[in-house]
């Protein structure tokens, strides 16, 4: 898909890949809320905490891995 | 629609021609398309319950690699619509296009109220950073003084420095937010992101909010931001334009 062109020109920084952290907290802890048919019936905030925790493991975890 | 299917919805947006997401892929890999209705129009696309009913996205959502590729399609669609956006959270999910089309005639005066309120605004992050900063040197010992009252000179010289930097840090913190809350639209103060998930270890995260700015003031806005920064010798981060997902519901963020 190409990507579409800026609706501001004047943005600055914009990076290429948008960091996961600032992303997630976006869209899990913003957005309308509506309750649909299927919304997942868990607490917003589980849903923040499970993720935010498996990212945290996972950031660890390859912390790790990287070595000195 | 199947019984086997469900609606994934990406955002609520002014009434386009269903033309407009054409080659436009979301989440799961399924093209996006849009439900119109009362002068609205949703962004969608249909999934697979196996994958998007309640049980198996609990699982999935504490699946990183799954998150993190349906958060960034989710995302990509949003970006793409044209105009002002009402971004829906990650995971709403309708039974299918008619319960869609329902809300957007149940909701209609809302969504329209808040798009208008969107208009020609961008959401922009902004993180501040302590700098690193030098030890004060230790204050010399005094002549005659014991080993015992040596220590205790310095530590209380320490913990001195330390309490001062934390309210230089704080001080800073304020500062920059009054100076861009001024320019913003609204704001919303975000919790410091540890710094495991930065990697910005030894650097204390003194800010992280988040602004709806005008685009007309979106040059202004940065360039407060790059001053600040520069005066005082620390590290400022800007990201955007964001869709507004701070501020998509009306009165949210102050």
């Amino acid at each position: 898909m190409s990507h579409p062109v800026p609706r501001h020109p004047d943005g600055a920084l914009r990076t290429e890949r948008i960091a996961l952290v600032d992303l997630l907290d976006r869209v899990l802890a913003g957005g309308v809320v509506i309750s649909g048919e299927i919304r997942l019936s868990i607490a917003d905030e589980d849903l923040v905490q499970i993720s935010l925790q498996a990212l945290v493991a996972s950031v660890r975890t390859g912390l790790g891995e990287l070595g000195d | 629609m199947t019984e086997h299917s469900a609606v994934w919805g990406y955002a609520v947006t002014a009434h386009h021609s269903p033309g407009r997401l054409a080659g436009l892929t979301g989440v799961a890999g399924q093209p996006a398309r849009l439900v119109t209705g009362a002068g609205l129009a949703a962004a969608v696309s249909t999934v697979s319950l196996a994958e998007f009913g309640e049980q198996p996205l609990r699982q999935r959502l504490e699946d990183l690699a799954w998150l993190e590729a349906t958060a960034r399609a989710h995302h990509q669609v949003i970006e793409a619509l044209p105009g002002p956006v009402i971004p829906l959270r990650l995971a709403t999910i309708y039974r299918d296009d008619s319960k869609v089309a329902g809300l957007l005639a149940e909701r209609q005066a809302g969504f329209a109220a808040a798009l208008d309120q969107l208009t020609a605004r961008a959401e922009w992050g902004v993180k501040l950073f302590a700098a690193g900063r030098t030890a004060d040197p230790a204050p010399a010992d005094q002549p005659g003084a014991g080993p015992g009252a040596s220590y205790l000179r310095r530590r209380r010289h320490q913990l001195s420095a330390l309490d001062r930097a934390r309210r230089e840090d704080a001080a800073l913190a304020q500062e920059l937010h009054a100076a861009l809350r001024a320019i913003a639209a609204a704001a919303q103060l975000r919790p410091a992101q540890a710094a495991e998930l930065t990697g910005e270890d030894g650097h204390a995260m003194l800010l992280n909010a988040t602004y709806l700015v005008d685009d007309a003031a979106a040059a202004r806005f940065a360039a407060a931001v790059r001053e600040l920064g520069q005066r005082h010798g620390t590290r400022t981060e800007l990201t955007g334009p964001w869709p507004p997902y701070s501020f998509a519901l009306p009165g949210a963020g102050a």
